[in-house]
């Protein structure tokens, strides 16, 4: 998978197409995101399978979006999966990143990793290397639905007292671009101060993911408490397919109608 | 404009935790969790997290600041170790070593740390040697 990546990327490189390419570097024993600019360096390029499927993804929109706006002339490729796909269409839809400043490179998850991350699509649309892994449904959702709901908010109200209030959630999301963040509002909560509200801390998290979490799980990843976040962003995913008709980043890339959730328009 | 992820360790305590810095056009805008570093596994804290923020804060202390009059002062390094050296033998001659204490840190090195416990208990002869976790 990654000598055709690297393939595509010394192409769209020496094509002059893009002036860089965002992706993923083995470098001093560990990967992170890296951009690749000269195409000598592509040796250590990888696609975050390191030990299992998946285990070293990075929210690279997030980061695509800094260097975009540093470089609002510039064109960029980056490295995307079903669910980066979907991230960048919805950043397209709310202004956050024109489409023209980016050239997506897809790669399709291999099934373990569409089975581990319940993924309902686990392939962009375009993709330069992988075969399309069947999708799976949402399983820890019902899981938790089946539970009574007394017990429910028991299970919930336990999982959100662990958060240790560090932000990691919020930080690594590749959807979250608010310049103001409620979450630091004053007006909303303490906000130096532990613990976290429960559950309004969480719950007011969840709520802004509607019609944004693209279900990539970086924040159930990144969380050092473990709560179960992806399960609680995918009901509200599933929630706002119930009551708006989609599902951010599985439609066109404009804004779904009825769902004109925009942040602030990029200032270029 | 240039973008360059740097790899490094969080200075904030003892832990090691392995994380990114996002460089842009030589100034820090971001911090990234290794993912695959087996100390923290891809998670930060909420120090750690913000760790770019630190090393260009204006608050930063820059040079060696001496109170005259009351007030700060930037003076030379020759002058403040000149003043610290001195302060720190009137002391001990008048009130004895364990009349002294030395905070070290977590922010420094294994190298630096060893020098001022090294520097405590042969220099000075205490005991007294705490760190930045514990305050």
């Amino acid at each position: 998978m990654d000598d055709k990546i690297k393939m595509k990327v010394q192409e769209l490189l020496q094509s002059g197409k893009i002036k860089g390419f965002l992706g993923l570097r083995e470098r001093h024993g560990q990967v992170g995101p890296y951009l690749f600019t000269d195409g000598d360096d592509l040796e250590g390029l990888v696609v975050g399978d390191r030990f299992k499927p998946g285990d070293s993804r990075y929210p690279l929109n997030k980061q695509l979006m800094k260097i975009t706006r540093g470089d609002p002339s510039g064109c960029y490729g980056v490295l995307v999966r079903g669910c980066d796909e979907r991230g960048l269409k919805t950043l397209f839809g709310s202004g956050q990143i024109k489409s023209e400043q980016v050239v997506p490179v897809g790669i399709a998850c291999p099934q373990d990793l569409a089975d581990a991350c319940e993924c309902l699509k686990p392939y962009p649309d375009e993709r330069v290397a992988g075969e399309a892994a069947e999708p799976r449904s949402f399983a820890t959702v019902a899981k938790v639905e089946a539970m009574e709901l007394d017990e429910r908010f028991r299970l919930w109200l336990a999982e959100f007292s662990k958060c240790i209030k560090c932000y990691g959630c919020r930080n690594i999301c590749p959807m979250c671009y608010c310049s103001e963040c409620t979450l630091e509002n004053k007006d909303f909560g303490d906000i130096g101060s532990l613990p976290a509200e429960n559950p309004v801390f969480h719950l007011t998290r969840a709520i802004h993911m509607a019609g944004r979490c693209i279900d990539c799980g970086l924040c159930n990843e990144v969380c050092p408490a473990d709560i179960p976040l992806r399960t609680l962003y995918k009901k509200i995913a599933d929630i706002v397919e119930e009551e708006f008709h989609c599902r951010p980043g599985y439609g066109s890339p404009e804004t779904p109608p009825g769902l004109n959730i925009r942040g602030e328009e990029l200032k270029h | 404009m240039e973008y360059r992820t740097v790899l490094t360790t969080c200075t904030y305590c003892g832990c090691g935790c392995g994380l990114y810095l996002e460089v842009m056009d030589g100034r820090l805008v971001g911090t990234i969790p290794c993912k695959t570093n087996p100390v923290n596994e891809g998670k930060l804290c909420v120090k750690g997290w913000n760790v770019h923020e630190f090393v260009q804060s204006p608050k930063r202390l820059t040079r060696p600041l001496l109170r005259k009059n009351r007030e700060l002062t930037p003076v030379s390094w020759d002058e403040a170790l000149d003043f610290t050296a001195a302060r720190l033998r009137e002391i001990k001659e008048a009130h004895g070593s364990d009349s002294i204490a030395f905070l070290a840190s977590a922010k420094v090195t294994n190298e630096e740390n060893y020098l001022i416990q090294k520097f405590a208990r042969a220099a000075v002869g205490t005991n007294n040697v705490d760190h930045c976790a514990r305050l």
